[in-house]
């Protein structure tokens, strides 16, 4: 599968609070009006000064691919965290590394594709530029020239994203009934 | 093979006799701890994939203590603890610790181990992220995610890769001015707030055996700041006494292997360790409390999982007494239990309560998370605008507790106490 979409790029360890401040995990991820409604206060805890991640006409983002530095999501257990990403339209996070719980609730959820790369991107992007993700193959292209990043293997859990999600998976393997 | 006992937690709980780091496992889970604000989600979840009929994997092994939004006029806060409820009800889940009656018990973290749900060797997962807090009793614990809890609640087993452990030795005589605080936050500074990333994060050492179950919790609770797994503390006769004194429910220690491989060792001297602080943004941001004497503060905030606990209120109080407070100063305990003890409990004849009020602290709130991660709106102690706040909680992100314009610096206490009392952050031994 390939993801062609513009790019929002962050630095290093950008927290859940800044990804769905604590104000809006009243709102709960799985009724449907509210999951919409945290894709639209998506990336609202960024500093005031950042570009606006979500388009206030549409409550959706325009980018669909997030890029950042070191330890993404760290901070909160929230699963809200993913699911605003998701819900705003992002496809897929591609971080140098990743805090833990939000690694696992985007490989669990299936919201969002959690990539590593082997060296940062972030000096290799800037917001708005055009990019696409070939999740088959693990790479990421700049359109403007061609130029093409390899991401990381998902490793021990490319399974749980194939499968769409931890409940797939375990569905797969007879850890539960279908 | 010799394991550490993060490893032979998770091997029983596998059923296996021998796991390594990298393994990828299912193991069977004891505790399932939810919340107001991850709860209802978990739910949503677990009836979406196992069905509207569908039975939780035990009654006893799940636990639902509201705490986060409680006292709120939030409407869809209020819609929350419905949800929770009805779903006890529905499936007569004797473990409730509901809001506005007698069981209501306030913070989750203390909640848990104070009613007797922590026990050395069991694994507890939880939906939040200081669910590493409860390795101070020996056990293994984590946070996770809505889908994951979903998950443990219908079927009591989780997919866990074996972390890799990261053990800290903390040897020598702490000094009366240092608290697990000081410990913690001297630690995150120095491995960094990925430090311990997938990592679990064991404490040993003398000063370690030195410490009350509180101040091992505050250790633990903290471990997540480090990116950790989870944090554990191994069990001595100061955690039987304790989690005996709480439940009659039988449990089977279980210690690491003498040894036992590690990934990387870290040895402290804390004799030689100095108050301090964590600067904004970032947890990491470590200074010594005397190096940060000129940062003028608005507000104190003594509360929190990691914060609030009975001997954190101790130490302040033991600031406090006698002296007067200079900037603003809130006080929250973390459940029932401390703000119980804290009216009982005395310094020169005085209880905490008398003595809080006699210094100036504002009116003390009913239990609750509070203003340590911002919240609704009218969220008790919650910033609004470029308040300088100095914090026994555990982040101090851009916005943790409501404003982006209020920086917040974590701090001990004694630290926060002694900086209410002068209005810039101060170390307690300048007092």
């Amino acid at each position: 599968m390939k993801i062609k979409a513009k790019v929002y790029v962050l630095g290093d360890n950008i927290d859940t609070d800044q990804i769905i401040p604590a104000q809006y995990l009243n709102l709960v991820p799985t009724i449907k009006s509210e999951y919409d409604k945290l894709g639209s206060y998506a990336m609202a805890g960024l500093p005031e000064t950042a570009i606006p991640f979500v388009d206030s006409a549409t409550g959706k983002s325009p980018y669909g691919i997030m890029i950042a530095g070191r330890n993404f999501g760290c901070g909160s257990s929230r699963e809200h965290a993913p699911v605003a990403l998701g819900a705003a339209g992002c496809k897929a996070v591609i971080a140098e590394s990743y805090a833990r719980i939000f690694f696992r609730n985007s490989v669990a959820t299936g919201e969002v594709y959690p990539f590593e790369t082997p060296v940062s991107l972030v000096s290799e992007f800037k917001t708005g530029d055009e990019a696409e993700l070939d999740v088959g193959s693990g790479t990421l292209m700049r359109l403007s020239d061609g130029k093409v990043f390899p991401l990381k293997s998902l490793g021990a859990v490319a399974p749980v994203v194939e499968a769409g999600g931890m409940f797939g998976y375990a569905r797969k393997v007879g850890m539960i009934k279908s | 093979m010799k394991m550490t006992i993060t490893e032979k937690i998770l091997a029983r709980a596998a059923g296996l006799d021998c796991v390594k780091p990298g393994d990828n496992i299912w193991v069977n889970v004891d505790v399932l701890l939810t919340h107001d604000v991850c709860g209802p989600g978990t739910i949503g979840i677990f009836h979406r994939e196992f069905g509207k009929d569908a039975k939780v994997f035990s009654k006893e092994g799940v636990v639902i203590i509201p705490d986060h939004y409680i006292f709120t006029a939030d409407e869809k806060a209020h819609r929350n603890v419905d949800i929770l409820r009805e779903f006890v009800k529905a499936q007569g889940l004797p473990y409730f610790y509901e809001p506005g009656t007698p069981s209501y018990c306030g913070v989750c973290h203390l909640g848990l181990p104070q009613h007797g749900h922590v026990r050395p060797g069991e694994v507890i997962i939880g939906t939040d992220s200081h669910t590493c807090s409860h390795g101070a009793l020996g056990a293994f614990s984590t946070g996770v995610g809505n889908t994951d809890a979903g998950f443990v609640m219908g079927t009591g087993k989780m997919l866990v890769k074996v972390p890799e452990t990261i053990r800290f030795v903390l040897n020598g005589r702490k000094p009366d001015y240092i608290s697990a605080k000081d410990m913690i936050l001297r630690i995150i500074g120095d491995i960094g707030v990925d430090g311990a990333m997938y990592c679990a994060m064991e404490f040993t050492g003398d000063a370690v055996r030195d410490l009350s179950i509180d101040e091992r919790i505050t250790i633990c609770n903290m471990a997540v700041e480090a990116g950790a797994k989870n944090g554990i503390i191994p069990p001595d006769e100061k955690t039987f006494e304790y989690v005996r004194s709480r439940t009659d429910k039988a449990f089977v220690p279980v210690y690491g292997d003498d040894g036992a491989p590690v990934m990387k060792e870290y040895v402290y001297d804390v004799s030689e360790f100095v108050p301090c602080v964590a600067k904004p943004h970032i947890p990491s941001n470590y200074a010594a409390a005397r190096d940060c004497s000129d940062v003028v503060i608005d507000r104190a905030y003594i509360g929190s999982c990691t914060g609030g606990k009975l001997d954190d209120m101790i130490m302040a109080a033991s600031v406090l007494a006698g002296r007067k407070v200079k900037a603003e100063t809130l006080i929250v305990p973390a459940t029932m239990e401390i703000a119980d003890a804290m009216k009982t409990v005395k310094i020169g004849g005085k209880s905490l309560v008398d003595i809080f009020e006699a210094a100036g602290c504002a009116p003390i709130p009913p239990p609750s998370c509070a203003a340590c991660l911002g919240g609704p709106v009218d969220t008790f102690g919650r910033t609004h605008g470029s308040e300088v706040v100095i914090s026994t909680t555990n982040r101090n992100f851009i916005g943790r507790m409501g404003s982006k314009n209020a920086p917040i610096y974590l701090a001990s206490p004694l630290t926060a106490a002694a900086s209410a009392v002068t209005g810039r952050i101060t170390d307690p031994r300048d007092i």
